[in-house]
């Protein structure tokens, strides 16, 4: 492997590896069984035409304007800015998007491709149950058969997303193996595939997983950064000189999709803040390979950052956000990392908690614990930035989701 | 000099019958006990397949994953495997043995030391889970090099192309994924249609041994016996499952049932 730490100008960051995979010639890749082989290949084929396809490209900002709902809004949060002092705080409202969270823009290309594979089954798989909610609204919608992979641990945690999966037709299939949450869940889901490739399409929920995966959901999510470009021009007439975009990364999905048109600036005038999930305070277990400095490994088929022990057996993660409770990350984020264009950090349960309440108290907006965690970090820095700093929060999830674990963490709501 | 695993397929053909492999989890249930299984099926398998436990397995189905965590869960480390490996060579040296796993372990062990590790234990060969063609080419080599077989593996997706490019790369062995499926998964594909794709294989260079893997039981080994060698993974671990959860003996109970896989084919 050759290693190559340096980003491109000009083209987008999911296109940026090498023949075989891999971005800064050290993460990401194919490590997949020999039977996902040519299904991969089908895949990365297909998509590489569809993505020229005029035909997909106007289907696909059709179903982005009129199912999802595009443009998510873009506010300012004048009272939590006053309340801080310093800083401008804003939100890009993504959880406005159909559905509640921006996975929906992953699972309705998903279902697009599987159609145009003349596929007639989608399996997913689902931590906090975002992913697997838009699958099964994206399957129902376009006429697929749907299952949705989801750890025991998750079922029981994001029961309003699972009753949504139901209501929309979608089979559940809970996983008792490992930890019983998001990744004992991919890896069955990618059990299934291996099992039912030759009539089945596979979404893989976040930027994680073989190569092709990481790159169709960045494909579907970077439309984020595409309507905060536009956003940013009309409010500020240009693109102001001081930004800081703050996005929670679980897999990364999210955040490569807020900060995609973003890549290419300076980032002396706009910084990538990403902030991971540290886990209860007074734990050892978090979810944060990126900014605890976790070592490489192999996760799902791709190589990444893995909370892993030393033989490589990969550790359990904890965290009060089952969207972020992940022990790997996508390697698109690994190389942000590595080539210092990203910065990393974590927020503990109790921050992301002790956000919720505070963004909740001062704004119409209602984040699920994921974003929580960005908010989180834009509260800890805002105070000691300048009033001509613009911090942009990406609310990427609604906490309706999350009703039960705020009940029982908060007392009332 | 022609290696143990080739060897062992010529010692079946000679009795005109396919190579018996079984698989086992190095650590399943404890250390020792999975080394004294191990010895005593020898002495009716012909090559023995050891897996290093990994705790996020994306191609195995419920029987394994459940060895595979029971050996984690008490201990097992790689070193264990080796010495587990190195052992068994020790009062059996003509028996070949496999070590399979994913490759997080080997990466985090690193390629090199661990290669150096199976030739020092003695180990004939590696099959790695997912670690596929062509990313496998360099570790491949490394490992001809130090005199350890890289287990290519073929499976019903494999374009002809792929196939052909597969097998010119290949060592003494070739592994057949019989369907579609994670291991232990039940038959679903007719014994014929199996065989028939095995011919393709086999007609690409007859003088490579190909195995066939996965579904195969006491009820279905029989059906296949015209290939050159058959693996028992599964039905090995499920019954270790079993005599566990029924306080029985496993080393008598697992030789059973590999003596009794041995006479279906014999």
């Amino acid at each position: 492997m050759k290693l190559n730490m340096k980003l491109k100008k000009g083209v987008p960051l999911i296109d940026q590896h090498d023949h075989q995979g891999f971005w800064g010639g050290k993460f990401g890749g194919s490590f997949i069984p020999e039977t996902l082989k040519k299904p991969v290949e089908d895949l990365t084929n297909e998509f590489k035409k569809l993505r020229k396809n005029k035909e997909f490209l106007k289907k696909r900002d059709y179903y982005f304007k009129n199912y999802i709902g595009s443009p998510t809004s873009f506010v300012k949060l004048k009272n939590l800015s006053n309340h801080l002092g310093g800083a401008q705080i804003w939100a890009k409202v993504v959880s406005e998007a159909n559905g509640g969270a921006h996975k929906i823009y992953n699972a309705t290309v998903h279902a697009l491709i599987c159609k145009a594979m003349g596929k007639k089954y989608i399996v997913g798989d689902t931590g906090a149950g975002y992913a697997g909610k838009m699958l099964s609204m994206a399957a129902k919608k376009f006429g697929l058969k749907c299952k949705i992979f989801m750890g025991a641990k998750d079922i029981k945690r994001q029961k309003p997303n699972c009753d949504a999966m139901r209501e929309n037709g979608a089979e559940i299939v809970p996983v008792y193996s490992g930890s019983q949450t998001l990744v004992d869940a991919v890896s069955e889901c990618m059990r299934y595939w291996v099992s039912n490739c030759d009539n089945t399409h596979m979404c893989v929920g976040s930027t994680v997983g073989p190569n092709i995966f990481v790159k169709i959901c960045g494909w579907s999510t970077a439309q984020i950064s595409r309507e905060l470009k536009k956003q940013l021009k009309k409010e500020f007439k240009k693109i102001p000189n001081k930004i800081k975009l703050i996005n929670c990364v679980g897999g990364g999905s999210s955040a490569y999709g807020f900060w995609s048109e973003f890549i290419d600036f300076d980032k002396q005038q706009i910084e990538l803040i990403g902030v991971e999930a540290g886990g209860p305070k007074k734990s050892k277990l978090h979810a944060a390979p990126l900014s605890r400095n976790a070592k490489v490994g192999i996760l799902h088929g791709a190589a990444s950052y893995v909370c892993q022990n030393n033989e490589g057996q990969i550790n359990d993660t904890e965290s009060i956000s089952a969207g972020l409770d992940y022990p790997g990350v996508s390697p698109i984020h690994c190389f942000l990392k590595d080539t210092k264009r990203a910065r990393y950090t974590y927020a503990t349960d109790e921050d992301a908690l002790n956000a919720h309440v505070m963004v909740t108290k001062f704004e119409k907006l209602n984040p699920s614990l994921e974003p929580s965690h960005a908010f989180a970090e834009a509260i800890k820095i805002a105070p000691k930035l300048s009033k001509d700093t613009i911090i942009i929060v990406n609310s990427c999830g609604d906490a309706k989701k999350d009703r039960d674990i705020l009940r029982e963490r908060l007392g009332k709501h | 000099m022609s290696s143990l695993l080739k060897k062992a397929f010529l010692n079946a053909k000679k009795e005109n019958r396919p190579a018996l492999l079984t698989y086992t989890v190095a650590g399943d249930n404890t250390k020792k006990k999975s080394l004294e299984i191990l010895k005593s099926i020898s002495n009716f398998a012909d090559i023995c397949e050891l897996g290093f436990p990994h705790n996020t397995p994306i191609a195995d189905g419920g029987q394994i994953q459940t060895s595979a965590y029971r050996a984690i869960k008490n201990g097992i480390k790689i070193n264990d495997v080796f010495s587990i490996a190195k052992n068994f060579k020790k009062s059996k040296k003509n028996t070949p043995i496999i070590l399979m796993g994913y490759y997080n372990m080997i990466f985090q062990y690193n390629e090199n030391k661990f290669v150096d590790k199976c030739k020092k234990s003695k180990v004939d060969g590696l099959i790695v889970v997912d670690l596929p063609y062509p990313e496998n080419k360099s570790f491949a080599s490394r490992c001809k090099k130090n005199g350890v077989n890289f287990i290519q593996l073929v499976s019903p997706t494999t374009s002809q192309i792929r196939l052909k490019k597969i097998i010119k790369d290949s060592h003494d062995m070739v592994y057949y994924i019989s369907m579609l499926s994670t291991t232990g998964g039940k038959l679903k594909v007719s014994p014929k249609k199996i065989l028939e794709r095995y011919n393709k294989i086999k007609n690409q260079n007859k003088s490579k041994n190909v195995v066939i893997g996965f579904g195969i039981t006491e009820k279905t080994i029989k059906s296949l016996k015209k290939a050159d060698g058959l693996v028992v993974g599964s039905a090995i671990c499920r019954e270790i499952s079993k005599s566990i959860e029924r306080r029985q003996n496993t080393v008598t109970n697992i030789t059973k049932i590999v003596k009794r896989l041995r006479n279906k084919i014999q």
